[in-house]
C-alpha cells in the first residue's frame, strides 16, 4: 500500500508547500487557516530545509515579507482567514500589479457559516478584483495537489495566486498522497530591476501585462486536464454548475453518478466555453457554491438571464446565506429526503466563555465597577478571547469590529463627546493593528483609557507566541503614552481594589490612560509546564 | 460498508483523541476515511464535534449528512443530544452519563436521560466511574471508544495499536490506563448488547 499521510486539509496545504520547494511561509494567526503555519512550524521537513517560519505582527506585514522573498526569487507562500486579507489587501492588490519573481501564493481560509468569525466574505471576489488565478479545492488531496500546480502557476505568469480554502476544508483529516519534493529556488533577482517599483509609468506598464495575461488565465480555466471540467449527461435538460466544497456535497447526494450535466470549478476565472456549453444544454441550472453567489451572479447577468434558469442562492433554491451541507444541497435538487430531527430543546447551546480563572474575568469585573459612575455603553472592544466580556455576566463591551478598532473607534467617540471612552485590548491585537490607532490618540490627546488585557499570547486561536512579548510598555512610551499614566496591574482577585481604585483615576484623567493588565493565560500557562515537564 | 460517527462532547474532554484513534486505526485498515471538526472559538467548555467517516470506498462529504449517521458517540449527555439532527432513524446514540454543568441553564440530567431513553437505540455508560477504576478520571473519552467499539468496523488489535501510538509520549502508565478504560468500556457495552 502507498504510504498515505492523514493530514487536516490545513496540513494538506502546508506539506504540499514544503514539497514544492517553498522557501518562506508567513502568517497571522485565525481560525480556520490557523494550522497551516503550526504544521510548518513542528516539520522537520522544514527544519532541514531552513524553511522561514514566524509568526508575522499582521496578515499586511507576513504578505509583504512573502513578496520580499518572491522578490528575491524564492518561493513564498501567505496564509490567513478571509478578514486578514482585508488587513492584507493593499499589498495584496498592488502584488499583482508588480508581478512576482519567485512563485507567490496566497491562503485564504474562509468562514462560511462564521463558525469564529464576524461575517463571511468570500475571498474570491478578492480574486477578481485583483484580477489573478484563483484556484478553489473541493477536498484536500486536491488542496493538497493544487499547491503545487498554485507555485508553478505563479512562476509561470509571473503573478501571484489566490488559493481559496473554507471551514469545513481546512479542519477535516483524511489520507492524503504526496508527491516527490523539488527543491528550493536559488536566490535569484527579477530580471528587470524596475518590476517591483509602482511609479506611476511603470504600475501602467505593469497593469497592461496584467490585462494582457488575462487570456492565458482564461485558456487555463478552459484546459482539458485542468481544474475545470464538464461532464455531459446525456438526455438531461438540468445542468449544475458546482464550486469547489460544493462538488462534495452534489457527489454525496449521488453515489450512482449525478443524473445531470456538471460543471465542476474549480479555477476562476470561470471557463468561457465550459459555461456557453453548460447553457446550451440546459434549461435550468442550479450553482452550488460555498460562501456568497459569486458564481451564480456572473452567470446570471445583467439584465439578470431568463434562459436558461439560473438557481442558486439569490432565488431561494439555497439560502442565502450559512455554509451548505449535503443535505441542503439535496434538497435543492429536489431529492426527497427527510427532514432531520430537530435538536431537542433540552440541549441548550453552551456558549463559548472565559476558562476558569482567565485574567480577563478579573478585568472585566474591576472595569464594570470602576465603570459605574459613567454608565453603561462606553466601552470599545477588540477580537481575541476578551470578546467573551460582551456576553453575560459581563455586558462590559459594546464593540467588536475589526482587529484594533477599539483603541480608534474609543477616539472617535471621545472625539464626538463621550467622554471618557474606553478601549480594551489583547497585547496579540495591539501590536497587530492598535498601536497606529495608540500613536493617533496620544497625538490628538484624546480622553481615553485603555485597558491591554495582556495574557503574553494569542490564546483565542490556540497560544501562539504574540510579537509583542515583553515589549507592550516600551511600545507605549515608545508611541509617546506619558509615564504617569501608563500602569501595569496584575488582574488577580487580590488586587480588585487596588486595580479599581487606578482605573477610577485614569477614567479622570482627561488624556491618553494605559493600564496593562498582565497575568498569563491560564490554559497556556499550564500547557507550557505540561510541555516543561515532559 | 461505511459507518458515520458524530462524536460529542465540551472542551476539554478528549474528543479529538477518540477521533485520532479511530483515524490512525483506520487507516491502517486502509479504509477511507474523512474526520472533520469545528473547534476555534471552543475555549475549554464549549461545543465541541467532530464528524467522522470510514468506509471501503471513497468519501465526498466531510461532513455525515443530515439524518444519516449511524452512531452518536457522546463523551457528556446534553452534547449527545445536540446533533441527533444528524443521527438516521435506527441509528445509535451511546454517551457518558456524567454531566458536564458549566452552564446556568443545565438541565436535569434526569431529563435529559429520559429524552435519550426514547430513542430505540441507546447505551448510556458512566464512564467516569470505569475510568477512575482503570486509573483515571480523564481516560473517560476511552471509555466512551470502547464502548462504542461494537458499532465501529475497525478490529481492536488496531484500536488499541492506534492508542498505544497516541498516548506513547506520555509514558507506559498512561497507555496501559487508557487501554484498560477501552477494554472497560467495551465489556460495559457487551453487557448491555
Ligand atoms: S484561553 Fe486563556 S485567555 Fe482565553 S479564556 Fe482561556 S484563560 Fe482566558
Amino acid at each position: 500500500m502507498e504510504e498515505k499521510l492523514f493530514l487536516l486539509g490545513d496540513e494538506a496545504v502546508a506539506q504540499a508547500a514544503l514539497d514544492a520547494g517553498v522557501s518562506g511561509c508567513y502568517a497571522y494567526p485565525g481560525t480556520p487557516s490557523t494550522e497551516i503555519m503550526e504544521y510548518v512550524q513542528a516539520s522537520r521537513q522544514a527544519a532541514g530545509s531552513g524553511v522561514v517560519r514566524e509568526w508575522s505582527a499582521n496578515e499586511k506585514t507576513a504578505m509583504e515579507a512573502a513578496l520580499g522573498m518572491s522578490y528575491a526569487g524564492r518561493r513564498a507562500m501567505v496564509c490567513m482567514k478571509h478578514v486578514g486579507l482585508n488587513v492584507a489587501a493593499d499589498t495584496f492588490m498592488n502584488a499583482a500589479i508588480t508581478g512576482v519573481n519567485g512563485g507567490l501564493v496566497v491562503v485564504v481560509a474562509d468562514d462560511p457559516s462564521m463558525h469564529s468569525s464576524q461575517n463571511e466574505q468570500d475571498s474570491r471576489y478578492y480574486g477578481h478584483f485583483a484580477q489573478i488565478p484563483v484556484l478553489e479545492p473541493s477536498d484536500q488531496q486536491e488542496a493538497y495537489n493544487m499547491v503545487r500546480e498554485a507555485f508553478d502557476l505563479s512562476e509561470r505568469y509571473g503573478v501571484p495566486v489566490l488559493l481559496r480554502l473554507v471551514t469545513r476544508l481546512s479542519h477535516s483529516r483524511t489520507g492524503i498522497r504526496r508527491q516527490p519534493p523539488r527543491e528550493q529556488n536559488p536566490l535569484r533577482l527579477p530580471s528587470d530591476p524596475k518590476q517591483f517599483v509602482l511609479l506611476p509609468s511603470i504600475a501602467r506598464r505593469r497593469y497592461r501585462q496584467l490585462l494582457a495575461d488575462r487570456p492565458k488565465f482564461m485558456e487555463e480555466s478552459e484546459r482539458e486536464d485542468g481544474h475545470n471540467s464538464y461532464t455531459r449527461h446525456e438526455g438531461a435538460r438540468r445542468g449544475i454548475l458546482a464550486c469547489g466544497l460544493a462538488y462534495n456535497y452534489l457527489m454525496e447526494n449521488f453515489p450512482g453518478g449525478v443524473p445531470y450535466h456538471v460543471l465542476k470549478v474549480s479555477f476562476y476565472p470561470l471557463p468561457d466555453k465550459l459555461v456557453r456549453q453548460l447553457f446550451a444544454d440546459s434549461d435550468e441550472i442550479i450553482v452550488l457554491e460555498e460562501g456568497y453567489p459569486f458564481a451564480e451572479e456572473m452567470l446570471l447577468g445583467v439584465p439578470p438571464r431568463t434562459e436558461p434558469v439560473i438557481r442558486g442562492r439569490l432565488d431561494g433554491t439555497l439560502p442565502r446565506d450559512g455554509e451548505l451541507d449535503p443535505w441542503l444541497v439535496g434538497k435543492a435538487l429536489g431529492l426527497d429526503l427527510e427532514d432531520p430531527e430537530e435538536t431537542p430543546g433540552l440541549a441548550v447551546p453552551r456558549p463559548p466563555s472565559f476558562c476558569p480563572g482567565c485574567g480577563h474575568i478579573d478585568v472585566y469585573k474591576a472595569l464594570n465597577v470602576a465603570m459605574e459612575k459613567y454608565g453603561a455603553g462606553r466601552v470599545f472592544s477588540d477580537i481575541g478571547c476578551y470578546t467573551m466580556g460582551a456576553l453575560p455576566p459581563y455586558n462590559a463591551i459594546n464593540s467588536c469590529v475589526d482587529m484594533g478598532a477599539s483603541i480608534t473607534m474609543a477616539v472617535g467617540a471621545a472625539d464626538a463627546g463621550l467622554v471618557p471612552s474606553v478601549a480594551v485590548i489583547g497585547d496579540s491585537t495591539l501590536t497587530h493593528s492598535g498601536m497606529t490607532g495608540l500613536l493617533d490618540a496620544v497625538n490628538k490627546k484624546s480622553p481615553v483609557t485603555i485597558i491591554i488585557s495582556d495574557n503574553d499570547v494569542t490564546a483565542m486561536t490556540g497560544g501562539q507566541l504574540p510579537a509583542g512579548l515583553g515589549k507592550i510598555e516600551q511600545i507605549c512610551l515608545g508611541v509617546g503614552v506619558e509615564k504617569e499614566h501608563l500602569h501595569t496591574i496584575v488582574p488577580l482577585r487580590k488586587h480588585h481594589e487596588e486595580n479599581v481604585k487606578i482605573m477610577e483615576e485614569e477614567l479622570a484623567y482627561e488624556g491618553v490612560s494605559v493600564i496593562v493588565a498582565r497575568r498569563e493565560c491560564v490554559r497556556v500557562a499550564a500547557a507550557r509546564k505540561k510541555n516543561k515537564n515532559r | 460498508m461505511k459507518t458515520d460517527i458524530i462524536l460529542a462532547g465540551v472542551g476539554g474532554q478528549g474528543i479529538l483523541s477518540i477521533a485520532a484513534v479511530i483515524g490512525l486505526a483506520a487507516v491502517k485498515e486502509d479504509l477511507y476515511i474523512k474526520q472533520s471538526e469545528i473547534h476555534g472559538m471552543s475555549q475549554q467548555g464549549g461545543e465541541v464535534y467532530s464528524h467522522l467517516r470510514l468506509s471501503d470506498r471513497p468519501i465526498h462529504s466531510d461532513m455525515i449528512p443530515k439524518g444519516q449517521g449511524d452512531l452518536i458517540l457522546g463523551v457528556e449527555p446534553l452534547e449527545s443530544l445536540r446533533y441527533l439532527p444528524y443521527l438516521k432513524k435506527e441509528g445509535w446514540l451511546v454517551t457518558n452519563t456524567s454531566p458536564y454543568e458549566n452552564i446556568d441553564n443545565y438541565p436535569d440530567p434526569g431529563q435529559l436521560f429520559e429524552e435519550i431513553r426514547k430513542l430505540p437505540h441507546h447505551l448510556l455508560v458512566d464512564a467516569a466511574a470505569l475510568a477512575r477504576e482503570a486509573g483515571s478520571a480523564r481516560a473517560a473519552n476511552m471509555v466512551m471508544l470502547g464502548a462504542a467499539e461494537p458499532f465501529i468496523q475497525v478490529s481492536d488489535d488496531h484500536l488499541i495499536a492506534a492508542i498505544r501510538e497516541l498516548f506513547a509520549r506520555k509514558g507506559e502508565k498512561v497507555v496501559e490506563t487508557n487501554i484498560k478504560a477501552f477494554k472497560a468500556g467495551k465489556a460495559a457495552a457487551e453487557r448491555v448488547g
